[in-house]
């Protein structure tokens, strides 16, 4: 377990403080304990501070994606990590919200339009009701997408939701994942290609990793979901194969018609 | 203040596996239902639900079956069960599993393509369908997919449910709730309700729940006169997290006695060898749960006051791939790599079995129009909840009181009238804690509490901890009443916290006069002035309502009685599965002779 030389010790803890039109670090004291987390630092702060200081969380155990916000302004889940891994480094300790959403109050952003998303996402559609004979090696593929606890990190760390606003475009990582895994059960009959191009916006992404990088079930969102889902769009709008035997023609392929 | 309310026919607290899966039951029949969600949608607690959904499917044994399931899920209740919701249970689940399969999920498969079922503590057979250890995730995330993609539902997410309005003729009507957000304030109006918000661990010190299991739908409909039951009845599951502080209670599936882990004393002796020889590891919770307690009292505890779970020897690949979360989990958290050391577990406050009284077919309670299901009901697991039973509960009791509060709501004309005074009253009791000046700060009474209740009406008790407890707890509620609050009314926890602390309290109230009130040991209810089953106890379920003066009037309702069929199941020390496993075995053994 972790040195207990960190025990007992107070250390500051640098937190966001305000809304969407006005607000600025604070600086609370907070009592280490062995194997503490920034979650526990925050509601430690909670407790005998400032009862009113906003955070989202529920299992406390990176179940549920909850308590997504920025540690020295990286996209993190707080409940898993660790004060000691600062204090090791001799680093302070800065949490605020996630950038790329609007603030509600303190380290509560609205992420609202995520849901909204969500809703618009044709939904799993089955060749017949089940039982359904699944190989495990299908569904072993299947699980790593649905690792996902959508705390939205990938979301917050996307360029092209961060510093470009795009979410009209560009639904992000979460929901290219949730398209990818949708498409790739054996029993979905959607034809979801024409999706992804044009309300998905996947020719956005410009396959930066980072989405990759700071999700905190490691899953290989760029590799795994949204390379495969670029490669379908460029088979069906732009192989030059099937566009030489087309006439030689230089136009875009039409739009397939949707079902 | 806007005081328009919004109508529904059907109104749904709680957003976890029971409520959104009443939801969709709902709106399947045409009514128009309102979820309202203590959190983000797909947050509840039923995400961090692990080992799986008991279901007889029979996939892997064939000689599974639903009177099998019946059989352990009555013998695990110590027979406090209701039989009715236990028939229907272990009936219906399969179907229920199935249906998710058809809304998305993606369970574990067997070789040959189907789903995958494992074993678990005091089932007869393999029986949990899962996935992975993340069970409670695939199914809320399915349900969660499925109410988006489902007209006719509209999910409040972050909203604090305060009062239940009932209308003149005493029929519930509606509710009283604001918004986190910004604070503003929601009236529902609606022909039916139901409670679907959970349990209420957080009453106790070490807890494996979130924040939200804060009891609200139980405590605000036995405030508006509905029946709560066998309220002593808590389950302490055995395995929780013990080090470092922070994670202490965080919950250890019990998938990894089902995956083969081994419990040990700091003796290095196996002891569930000794309490449980027949079922070992895999005995019932509320067994497991007293032995390594009984292991710590008596000086043969880990260095934190728990016991050694091994699983090591199953090796790396296996258990990254049967148990990722818990691999992950303590690496994480911990700094321990569960497969090469053993780790520390202690019992951890896991699930109230009971709740409000309902009625088995379709979740009513004694108040015409509100409805309950989940951990929210009492009566399907009785004196102690067999593992996986809770996931199927949500299903095939959600999808009951979602279907039965449609068909009241269509037959209810009209809009339910609220009366103007009720919601006035409501409103500035719900300001109040912004106007009392040095008041109480909640988050020191709910610590008290948990510290009171893990004291008196633990794990063991007696009749002086329980009245020690009431004693306690009195004074403590009259200092509750000066709770109050800093701050604004936009996304405010310490606000929140006051009308949380307030539903405990009361409900801590109930676990102690139930537990007081039972005098035996049974089930999770463990007494150490009476600690032996007594037959006479156990014919009854112990029923209390709240009186207009706020005393609490417990009153005995009897135990439904199994019909003969049914009852004679029990004259064999083994359940039908095993049995008919067994001849069949003999059977074979002597045609082989032959």
């Amino acid at each position: 377990m972790t040195e207990d030389g960190f025990r007992g010790r107070e250390v500051p803890i640098w937190i966001f403080r305000g809304d969407g039109l006005s607000g600025e670090e604070r600086q609370y004291m907070v009592e280490l304990s062995p194997g503490m987390v920034v979650l526990d630092a925050v509601l430690y702060v909670q407790q005998h501070e400032a009862p009113d200081l906003a955070v989202r969380w529920n299992c406390k155990a990176a179940h549920c994606g909850s308590c997504g916000a920025e540690v020295n302004g990286r996209p993190r889940l707080l409940c898993k990590t660790r004060m000691d891994d600062y204090m090791r480094r001799n680093e302070a300790v800065h949490v605020g919200p996630m950038k790329t959403f609007p603030v509600i109050r303190d380290l509560v952003p609205d992420i609202r339009k995520n849901y909204e998303i969500a809703r618009r996402i044709p939904p799993f559609t089955p060749a017949h009701p089940a039982p359904f004979q699944l190989w495990p090696e299908d569904v072993e593929r299947l699980k790593e997408f649905r690792r996902c606890i959508e705390c939205f990190l990938c979301q917050d760390v996307c360029h092209v939701l961060r510093d470009h606003h795009r979410l009209d475009h560009y639904m992000g990582p979460r929901f290219m994942l949730k398209l990818a895994e949708l498409d790739m059960h054996p029993l979905d009959t959607r034809d979801r290609t024409p999706y992804v191009r044009r309300e998905g916006g996947v020719d956005w992404c410009n396959v930066t990793r980072c989405c990759s990088d700071v999700c905190p079930e490691a899953i290989a969102i760029t590799e795994n979901a949204i390379i495969p889902l670029k490669e379908r769009v460029a088979d069906r709008y732009f192989d030059p194969i099937r566009d030489f035997w087309r006439g030689r023609s230089r136009r875009p392929a039409p739009e397939p018609p949707e079902k | 203040m806007n005081i328009d309310p919004l109508h529904y026919d059907v109104l749904i607290v709680g957003a976890g596996g029971a409520g959104l899966r009443a939801a969709l039951a709902a709106a399947e029949e045409g009514a128009r239902v309102a979820v309202l969600s203590k959190s983000l949608l797909g947050k509840a607690h039923t995400v961090m639900a692990e080992g799986g959904i008991a279901a007889a499917l029979g996939n892997l044994d064939p000689y599974d079956s639903f009177d099998t399931h019946f059989y352990d899920t009555m013998k695990a209740g110590h027979f406090l069960n209701n039989y009715r919701m236990v028939s229907l249970y272990t009936q219906e689940a399969p179907d229920r599993v199935l249906e998710l399969e058809t809304w998305g999920a993606v369970f574990d498969r067997t070789e040959d393509g189907r789903i995958m079922q494992r074993p678990f503590g005091a089932h007869s057979f393999r029986r949990l369908a899962h996935v992975g250890d993340s069970t409670g995730k695939e199914l809320i995330r399915t349900l969660e997919y499925k109410i988006l993609a489902t007209k006719r539902v509209d999910v409040y997410p972050e909203v604090i449910t305060t009062r239940l309005f009932l209308d003149d003729n005493g029929r519930a009507a509606g509710a009283f709730c604001y918004q986190r957000d910004d604070g503003r304030f929601l009236i529902f109006s609606a022909h039916a309700v139901i409670m679907a918000s959970g349990g209420w661990g957080r009453v106790y010190k070490v807890s494996s729940n979130s924040w939200e299991s804060t009891g609200d739908g139980a405590a605000i409909s036995f405030r508006a006169g509905a029946e709560l039951m066998d309220m002593e009845m808590v389950q302490f599951h055995p395995t929780g997290m013990v080090w470092p502080p922070g994670v202490r209670g965080i919950l250890v599936t019990e998938g990894v006695r089902g995956e083969g882990g081994l419990l040990f004393n700091s003796q290095n002796e196996r002891f569930m060898l000794r309490y449980d020889p027949e079922r070992k590891e895999l005995s019932a919770r509320d067994v497991v749960s007293r032995s390594i307690f009984r292991e710590v009292q008596a000086g043969r505890g880990t260095p934190h006051g728990g016991a050694w779970l091994d699983i090591s020897h199953k090796g790396p690949a296996y258990i990254k791939r049967k148990l990722p979360t818990m691999y992950e989990q303590f690496l994480k958290l911990a700094d321990l790599d569960i497969t090469r050391e053993r780790f520390e577990v202690a019992p951890t406050t896991h699930y109230t079995m009971g709740g409000l009284r309902v009625e088995a077919e379709t979740g009513a309670t004694n108040i015409e129009g509100l409805y309950a299901c989940g951990e929210t009901a009492a009566g399907l697991h009785g004196g102690n909840r067999l593992g996986g039973n809770s996931l199927g509960d949500l299903l095939v009791f959600g999808r009951r009181a979602g279907l039965a509060a449609a068909a009241y709501a269509a037959r209810r004309p009209g809009t339910s009238s609220l009366s103007y005074s009720s919601i006035e009253e409501e409103r500035r009791r719900v300001l109040a804690p912004f106007a009392i000046e040095s008041g109480e700060n909640p988050y020191l009474i709910h610590a008290q509490l948990q510290q009171l209740m893990s004291t008196y009406a633990g794990i063991m008790r007696s009749g002086t901890s329980l009245t020690d407890g009431l004693g306690h707890l009195e004074r403590l509620s009259e200092r509750a009443n000066r709770m109050s609050a800093d701050g604004g009314l936009h996304f405010n926890p310490g606000w929140g916290l006051v009308f949380d602390v307030q539903n405990m309290l009361t409900l801590a109230r109930a676990i102690l006069t139930g537990a007081r009130e039972r005098r035996e040991s049974r089930g999770a209810h463990w007494r150490t002035d009476y600690p032996d089953e007594d037959p006479e106890e156990g014919r009854r379920n112990i029923v209390q309502t709240l009186g207009p003066d706020g005393r609490i009037k417990v009153r005995d309702e009897p135990v439904p009685e199994m019909p003969p069929d049914l009852r004679r199941l029990f004259d064999d020390p083994v359940s039908p599965g095993v049995k008919r496993q067994r001849e069949e075995a003999s059977r074979a053994r002597g045609s082989e002779g032959a």
